[in-house]
């Protein structure tokens, strides 16, 4: 209980982004139609590679004189994070890209 | 006394967070609309450019350094061969592959945050364990189902379905409940405690394992869309560790809308999550399921062609098993043929067609079916009595009057796109196996219905030939 009731109060501002983010994300793609699925999952997944972050943190600050576990797995976790990130966003833009094309009347 | 600023750096990489959380939710509001989705995509990915730039500039560590200049060139020079093989693997990989490749990306974000975790758990000074090794758990979670799914979307692992995952799983969830709860009390050893670690990590990637292995068929755009709702929490789970708001917005806000689009895709089938990951439907043997009076009728290509060539409105229903056939191309020819003789082609597409949410808009974007064509099943629906002819192609559960009449059959409510009200209905179909429900499906016996069998590729292709003799 102690634990709970200081967890709560050392992240206060964590969770209050935490619970309003919740909400913004439902709101944000509400009444989405289904030609964009794919594209919005696959856009939303290239959001979540925002754990490069954390990566870059973890790597960032490593020890490179004197290499531990946390300059490989740092660096692997800032690899796959970030073939995450340029991997969705460009794959995302080639499906819209495809979306766009269509416009136009077949010639 | 006047407001002193500290340190003008810290400010500046706050700052740079909440632009870039806010390119975020911009970006993701814009993908949610046909017009500016593109652009959307590109603010997001420029909100998170920001965000890694600040952080390998401004970051200080609780010693208060910044990041060293080496350290600095390591990152660049992981994150430009990550980019650039990122890029070219997105770029070059096959449209039709696209799921897989959705997939792909998203168990790699998934063991990011699995490895981030794993070495931030080992830290004694982490005041975040819970949510560390919540966001380790999920993470591998995500990373290994993500791969299975993988497997599946390409075909290389099939379902493996055994009336005791259902008890496996929920034994491999309790265990892994149980050990966070356990390394949350106190330990006196901290090689236990290093030790449990790992074993969470190898239950948490066993656990996706065994999750992912039993669902699949239709079920798969509610699996991958939960994935990829169980990565961003992931995230946001590991942002607590360094307070990070961009992180936790950034992952939440996927968290959130991929649960929204899951529950989407569940209420397109009109089951619950619970009843899509413990309960498939694919493993039983159409129990509940009504007996099918009538009998089957084919219908010759040439009549098939002529059929077609004289009608006004014409209604195309394709399934997985136009993707299976990668007959979307010769799809799009007939759509053409037919279109340029004044024959009104759209399509009709149910949510959970195919096996990602959205799979036969990019299938058929890819043919280059303009997205016009396009019908979201409620607004062909009420039209449908109109159509003279409906073309089902390598679809089935999502066309079964069953839904409609049966309360006994397992599909029952499920909304389906009322094939059977247009005027006649040609079905386009290998053989006459059951659809992944496993249940007979009375449209095919209907006395409109008439059945072409074959390889759909074949079958559009003798059609499209059929048709173009004709005057």
């Amino acid at each position: 209980m102690d634990a709970a009731l200081q967890f709560i109060s050392e992240f206060r501002q964590e969770i209050f982004i935490l619970v309003l983010a919740i909400f913004l994300g439902i709101e944000v793609i509400s009444n989405v139609p289904s030609v964009l699925h794919t594209p919005l999952m696959s856009g939303a997944n290239a959001i979540s590679g925002v754990i490069v972050i954390g990566g870059i943190i973890l790597l960032g600050h490593a020890d490179l004189s004197n290499p531990g576990p946390s300059v490989i797995i740092g660096a692997l976790a800032v690899f796959f994070a970030t073939l995450n990130v340029a991997g969705g966003f460009a794959v995302t833009d080639r499906m819209l890209e495809m979306f766009r094309k269509k416009r136009n009347p077949k010639s | 006394m006047p407001f002193e600023i500290t340190d003008a750096g810290m400010v500046f990489l706050d700052l740079s967070y909440l632009i870039a959380a806010v390119m975020f939710v911009i970006g993701l509001k814009m993908l949610s609309r046909p017009d500016k989705a593109r652009a959307g995509n590109v603010w997001a990915a420029a909100g998170m450019l920001l965000a890694m730039i600040t952080t390998l500039i401004f970051h200080k560590n609780a010693e208060g350094q910044n990041i060293a200049f080496q350290n600095i060139l390591l990152v660049l020079a992981v994150i430009a061969v990550a980019s650039v093989m990122g890029i070219v693997i997105a770029r070059r990989v096959k449209m039709t592959a696209m799921p897989q490749l959705v997939s792909l990306f998203n168990a790699t974000g998934g063991i990011a945050s699995a490895l981030v975790a794993l070495i931030e758990s080992g830290d004694p000074g982490n005041n975040s364990q819970m949510v560390t090794l919540l966001g380790m758990a999920t993470g591998s979670i995500a990373f290994s189902g993500s791969l299975i799914a993988y497997g599946k979307l390409d075909g290389k692992i099939r379902d493996w379905l055994s009336p005791l995952m259902k008890y496996i799983n929920l034994s491999l969830l309790l265990i892994l409940i149980a050990m966070i709860v356990f390394m949350l009390l106190p330990m006196a050893d901290p090689g236990l405690f290093k030790m449990l670690v790992y074993v969470l990590f190898f239950f948490s990637i066993v656990y996706g394992i065994t999750f992912v292995m039993p669902i699949g068929g239709a079920d798969m755009p509610v699996v991958i869309s939960l994935l990829n709702a169980l990565t961003g929490i992931a995230a946001a789970l590991a942002g607590f560790i360094y307070s990070n708001q961009a992180m936790i917005l950034g992952g939440i806000l996927v968290g959130a809308a991929g649960m929204v689009l899951t529950l989407l895709m569940c209420r397109a089938m009109n089951r619950s999550l619970l009843n899509v990951i413990v309960g498939s439907f694919g493993g039983h043997t159409g129990e509940g399921g009504r007996q099918v009076a009538g009998s089957i009728r084919e219908i010759s290509l040439s009549d098939a062609g002529i059929l077609l060539n004289y009608s006004q409105k014409v209604v195309i229903v394709p399934g997985y098993g136009l993707a299976a056939a990668q007959a979307q191309h010769i799809c799009s020819e007939l759509d053409t043929l037919l279109s340029d003789r004044g024959v009104d082609v759209r399509y009709a597409i149910h949510p959970v067609a195919g096996r990602m949410p959205g799979h036969m808009n990019v299938l058929l974007a890819e043919a280059n079916v303009p997205y016009e064509k396009l019908v979201e099943m409620d607004h062909i629906n009420p039209d449908m009595p109109n159509v003279d002819v409906v073309i089902v192609i390598g679809a089935n559960d999502v066309v079964n009057p069953a839904a409609l009449d049966d309360p006994s059959g397992p599909i029952y409510g499920m909304p389906i796109i009322l094939a059977h009200a247009a005027k006649n209905i040609i079905v386009i179909k290998r053989g006459m196996g059951k659809g992944y429900a496993a249940i007979e499906n009375s449209l095919f016996f209907n006395d409109k219905t008439r059945m072409l069998f074959g390889h759909a590729k074949e079958i559009l292709q003798k059609l499209v030939t059929e048709i173009k003799g004709m005057e």
